[in-house]
C-alpha cells in the first residue's frame, strides 16, 4: 500500500488544525492562569497528604482510611455474602506452611482440651470436647487458602461446617449479628460477621490431607475458610462467643482490615 | 523510542515573540489535563503502597531456572525509597486510592471515547511504519521525522501500549482484591497466583512507560511540557496555514473535517 506523502502529511495536520487558536495575548493571560490553578493543585495535593497521614489513626491507621476499608466492606458486602470460592480435585493440594504461631506457641495436651462456648451476655452455653465436633456432619473441602501477605496454597481440609455446629445454638443466641474466636490462651482473637461464618465454606476443621491437624496447624481444631484471608482463620480454638458488638480483632487493631473479605 | 514532539515541523523555529506572527493553538483539552495530573501523584501512590504490600511476599525475580540474576526488589531499591516493612499500611492506602485511581481512569476513557479525541491516540494503519521512521530521527539515523498528528506514531503506540497495561493492571488488582465475589475473574490470569504476577508486570511496565515517558519530554523542551499545563502549544500563523488557504476561520472547522480524515 503506497500512499501519497503529501496527502497523508495534510490529512495527519488536518487532525490538528481542527483544534482552536486564540491570539498570543489571550494565550499569555490563559497560560498564567494554568500555572496558577497548577500551583495550588501541586500545593493542595501535598498538604492533603500530610493532612491524611497525620490523622489520629483508628486500630493503627489514619481515620479516614479505616473510615474507606470500612465503606469498602459494606459495598462488598452488598454486592454478595453468599458466592463461594472454587474448589479442587484432592490431587492438586498441597501441604500447607506454617505462618503464625501467636497464641499457639507452648504445645497443650489434647487429651484435656475444650472449648467454651458463650453467649452475647458473656453467659456460658457449653463446654465441648472434640466428641462433639466429630459427631457433626463430616465434609472436605480443597480450596485455595490465602495469605495476606501474598502467598496462597491448596489445601485439603476436612472437618465440620460451622453452620451445622451454630444450629445447635440458633435458637438460643437469636439474631445475633457476630461471632468471636479466641486460642485457649486469649492472645489470638478473631471477629467474624455472621452472614460470612455460616458461609458454608467456612469450616471448623479437624484434619488436613485426611490427617489429624498438627499442633502448629491448630489442633485439635481450627477454622478455615477460602473467602477470607489466613488472619481471620483461627487455630487451636479456645472460645467460640456469640456477641452483639463487634468483636475485637488482633489484626484489625494493628493496621488491618476487621473484615478482611476476599 | 517514542517522541512526546508534538507539531515536530515548529520546533526548529524560535518561540515568536508576542505581536509576531503567533497565534497559541490548542492541543490538550481541559479534561485531558486535568486527568493527565489527578492521575500521576495518584499512580505513584498505587506504586508506593503496592511495593509496601509486594515486599511481605517479594518472591518474583528475573532468570532462567535456578539461575537468578536479578530480584525484585533488591535491599537497596526499598531503602532509598525509605519503605518500611508496612504491609498492612499499603493495603489501607491502596484500597483505598485505588478507587480514586479508578474513577479518574473511567472518566478518561469515557472523555476519550466520547469526544473522539481517541483518534489521536490510537495507532492508525500507517503506525508502525511511521514509528520506526520516529526511532530512526530519534536516535539520529534520519534527518525528517515522518509526517504526524497530534501525536506521532510511536507516541501513539506507546500511549496506547501504557493505557492498556492500566486496564490490565485494574482487572488484575481486583482479581487478586476479590477473587470469590468477582469469580471468575482471576481465571483470566489463570488465577489468583497468575493475577499476582500480571499485576506485577504491569507495575514494572507503567514505570518503564513512566520514564521513557520523562526522557522524551524532557527532550522535547519547555513548549511541550507546558501544552499539558496550559493546553496550548504557540504556532506561527505561516506554519499553521501551509495547508490552510483560511486561516480566520479555525473555529469554525470542527468535527466534518475531523470525520474525512479518520480512515
Amino acid at each position: 500500500m503506497t500512499i501519497d506523502p503529501n496527502e497523508r502529511e495534510r490529512e495527519l495536520r488536518a487532525q490538528v488544525e481542527s483544534a482552536p487558536t486564540i491570539p498570543i495575548e489571550e494565550f499569555r493571560k490563559r497560560s498564567r492562569r494554568s500555572f496558577i490553578t497548577g500551583a495550588i493543585g501541586v500545593t493542595g495535593a501535598v498538604l492533603g497528604f500530610r493532612w491524611l497521614q497525620n490523622q489520629p489513626t483508628d486500630g493503627g491507621i489514619p481515620q479516614t482510611l479505616r473510615n474507606q476499608l470500612e465503606r469498602n466492606e459494606t459495598l462488598w458486602r452488598n454486592i454478595s455474602e453468599r458466592r463461594s470460592a472454587p474448589e479442587f480435585p484432592v490431587s492438586k493440594a498441597t501441604p500447607i506452611q506454617v505462618n503464625g504461631r501467636i497464641g499457639i506457641r507452648n504445645e497443650i495436651d489434647l487429651a484435656v482440651w475444650t472449648v467454651r462456648v458463650e453467649g452475647p451476655d458473656g453467659e456460658l452455653l457449653d463446654e465441648l470436647d472434640i466428641s462433639t465436633f466429630e459427631a457433626l456432619p463430616q465434609r472436605d473441602m480443597v480450596i485455595e487458602h490465602k495469605c495476606i501477605e501474598g502467598w496462597s496454597s491448596i489445601v485439603h481440609w476436612g472437618g465440620a461446617r460451622f453452620s451445622d455446629f451454630h444450629e445447635r445454638y440458633a435458637d438460643q443466641v437469636g439474631d445475633v449479628p457476630y461471632v468471636s474466636l479466641g486460642t485457649p490462651d486469649g492472645l489470638y482473637y478473631v471477629g467474624w460477621e455472621m452472614p460470612a461464618i455460616l458461609h458454608p465454606q467456612t469450616m471448623l476443621v479437624l484434619r488436613e490431607g485426611g490427617q489429624p491437624l498438627d499442633q502448629e496447624h491448630g489442633a485439635p481444631l481450627r477454622l478455615a475458610t477460602p473467602n477470607k484471608y489466613g488472619i481471620k482463620c483461627l487455630k487451636r480454638i479456645g472460645v467460640i462467643r456469640y456477641s452483639r458488638e463487634r468483636p475485637a480483632d488482633y489484626w484489625a487493631e494493628r493496621s488491618y482490615d476487621w473484615y478482611a473479605g476476599l | 523510542m517514542s517522541t512526546d514532539t508534538t507539531d515536530a515541523p515548529d520546533i526548529e523555529q524560535p518561540v515568536p515573540a508576542p505581536g509576531d506572527d503567533a497565534v497559541a493553538r490548542l492541543v490538550h483539552p481541559r479534561a485531558i489535563r486535568w486527568l493527565h495530573w489527578i492521575n500521576f501523584p495518584l499512580l505513584f501512590i498505587m506504586i508506593w503502597s503496592g511495593m509496601r504490600i509486594y515486599w511481605a511476599e517479594d518472591v518474583y525475580a528475573f532468570g532462567i531456572g535456578s539461575w537468578q540474576w536479578f530480584a525484585f526488589f533488591p535491599d537497596s531499591v526499598y531503602e532509598t525509597f525509605e519503605l518500611e516493612r508496612r504491609l498492612a499500611k499499603g493495603l489501607a492506602f491502596h484500597f483505598a486510592f485505588g478507587w480514586l485511581f479508578v474513577i479518574n481512569g473511567a472518566i478518561y476513557a469515557i472523555y476519550l471515547a466520547a469526544t473522539k479525541e481517541w483518534r489521536h491516540i490510537v495507532p492508525d494503519r500507517h503506525a508502525a511504519r511511521e514509528a520506526k521512521d520516529v526511532v530512526l530521527h530519534d536516535i539520529h539515523i534520519t534527518k525528517t521525522p515522518p509526517p504526524q498528528g497530534k501525536y506521532n506514531a510511536a507516541q501513539r503506540i506507546s500511549y496506547t501500549v501504557a493505557l492498556a497495561m492500566a486496564f490490565v493492571i485494574v482487572l488484575s488488582g481486583f482479581a487478586i482484591y476479590k477473587p470469590t465475589q468477582l469469580y471468575p475473574l482471576p481465571l483470566l490470569f489463570g488465577g489468583y497466583q497468575g493475577a499476582r504476577l500480571v499485576h506485577f508486570w504491569m507495575t514494572i511496565g507503567l514505570l518503564l512507560f513512566f520514564l521513557l515517558h520523562v526522557v522524551q519530554v524532557i527532550r522535547s523542551g519547555w513548549g511541550n511540557f507546558r501544552s499539558m499545563v496550559t493546553g496550548y502549544q504557540i504556532e506561527r500563523r505561516s506554519a499553521a496555514s501551509v495547508f490552510d488557504d483560511d486561516t480566520e476561520c479555525t473555529e469554525n472547522r470542527t468535527s466534518d473535517e475531523t470525520a474525512e480524515v479518520t480512515p
